[in-house]
């Protein structure tokens, strides 16, 4: 199908579209790389007023080393941070994720930021981002402010973004470990995850008797992210915090798949994911 | 800042396959629209329409990308090269094309232009790839004809690989069981 009529505007600055969103508001919708929006503009599951295009936006097209955080501008795409020189050594549960957004055709002009605002629950750049702990840096003529992601992601499609706000950026904290794993199941590589888990074991949260601190985040099952830190004392620990979990997040039913096999999933797949996080290298 | 109001129809100029172009379009025109039915560009395929099939694959500055997620007006003053661009002038089929004449890596032809778009810009990055990589960037295009096994030899062979041997071998075992 063919989306409905949109004015568009392509701002030469941040200032000029904050004043376009000041301006429209939740009539306005911001096009980055459109490989959600253009697919729901066409579907006509949205029908802006206007659009306003920053792909262009130079001033948004960085990936930078903020302190203990790395801060991915809203113009940039995909590929470009998955083949980040840095990524490895500074996020390499990123590193492990970002082969899985969309396919290779797609990251070409998907954006890091554009995941986030989105907010599907099953997408794998909003799950890292909230595994890590990560932020989102918005900007209005009103100002500047910074919101967790655990804040930021509210539900299905839905976020804390006000509507004269724009998304400028991403932090996500700098690794201190390796020991990382990050699965999903989809129908097809690049498909929308039906369960997606992300491990990342935590060095510096030792406890008395040697256990390890192991955070989890799962996409795919509740409307967003859900993170948590899980003990590993022995045999049958992450088991046993994976059945927890299946219950306590029920999952949905949709056309990919329904809540039971959802919650099935995540009781194989999680401890699994746990245990190869734990057998990475230090 | 440019600005295209919606009943507009603005002068949209570009680079295709190297050679200037221009035509009017709304500013909710497609680019797989605009190259097909204001350039008469024909050889990009349209398929889903939502980013699924892969058929409408063109490069923007040699980048594989979907032409169904693109607008045309976002393509302005950028390079777009298209299937159109890959045979020379007399016809002669280049390396790509030809072994996917050559290895059945193709049927009806629906979604070829497509594929041959995201493997011209994939082995451009990456000239060997192994038969694991060249399946990960096939997984972004739909092909209802071929299985994709041919199409996976025609690149492996476009790029002087040779087929997955494990892979093969398991194929021979499962055929030869009743």
């Amino acid at each position: 199908m063919k989306p409905r009529r949109f004015d568009y505007a392509r701002p030469d600055s941040v200032a000029e579209a904050l004043a376009l969103l000041a301006e429209h508001g939740d009539a306005a919708r911001v096009l980055a790389g459109g490989q959600s929006l253009m697919a729901m503009l066409n579907l006509r599951l949205l029908e802006p007023a206007i659009l306003v295009d920053i792909a262009r936006l130079e001033e948004l097209d960085t990936i930078r080393i903020a302190g203990d955080m790395v801060e991915v501008g809203a113009a940039v795409i995909q590929n470009r941070l998955k083949d980040w020189p840095e990524l490895t050594a500074r996020l390499p549960l990123l590193a492990r994720a970002l082969p899985f957004v969309g396919h290779f055709q797609t990251r070409n002009r998907g954006t890091v930021c554009g995941s986030v605002a989105h907010a599907d629950p099953s997408s794998e750049i909003p799950l890292t981002l909230a595994t890590l702990g990560g932020e989102v840096v918005l900007r209005s003529r009103r100002g500047l402010r910074t919101v967790a992601a655990a804040d930021f992601q509210r539900g299905m499609l839905t976020t804390a973004r006000e509507p004269d706000e724009l998304i400028t950026a991403v932090r996500f904290p700098v690794q201190t470990g390796n020991r990382v794993a990050f699965r999903e199941v989809a129908r097809r590589h690049g498909d929308f995850a039906i369960v997606a888990i992300a491990a990342s074991v935590e060095n510096a949260v030792a406890t008395a008797r040697g256990a390890a601190v192991v955070r989890v985040g799962i996409g795919g099952v509740a409307d967003r992210p859900a993170v948590r830190r899980i003990v590993i004392d022995g045999a049958g620990a992450a088991k046993s915090a994976f059945e927890a979990l299946a219950w306590e997040l029920e999952g949905y039913d949709d056309i990919h798949a329904s809540a039971r096999l959802r919650r099935d999933l995540l009781r194989r797949v999680g401890p699994a994911v746990v245990e190869e996080a734990l057998q990475c290298a230090a | 800042m440019r600005r295209v109001n919606k009943d507009e129809r603005a002068r949209i100029a570009f680079i295709l396959n190297g050679r200037a172009v221009a035509g009017d379009a709304e500013p909710r025109l497609l680019l797989t629209d605009f190259l097909r039915h204001v350039i008469g560009a024909t050889g990009t395929h349209v398929g889903c329409e939502h980013g699924v099939c892969g058929c409408c694959t063109v490069l923007i500055d040699g980048a594989a990308v979907r032409g169904c997620l693109t607008l045309a007006v976002q393509a302005e003053g950028r390079s777009v090269t298209t299937v159109e661009s890959l045979a020379s002038a007399d016809g002669t089929l280049n390396a790509l094309q030809n072994a996917f004449r050559q290895h059945h890596g193709l049927q009806c032809g629906f979604c070829t232009p497509g594929i041959l778009m995201s493997f011209t810009d994939y082995l451009a990055r990456n000239p060997h790839p192994t038969e694991d990589e060249i399946r990960e960037v096939l997984s972004g295009h739909l092909c209802r004809c071929t299985g994709y096994a041919g199409i996976v030899a025609a690149v492996l062979a476009a790029s002087g690989g040779a087929p997955d041997t494990s892979r093969a071998s398991i194929n021979e075992e499962s055929r030869s069981q009743p």
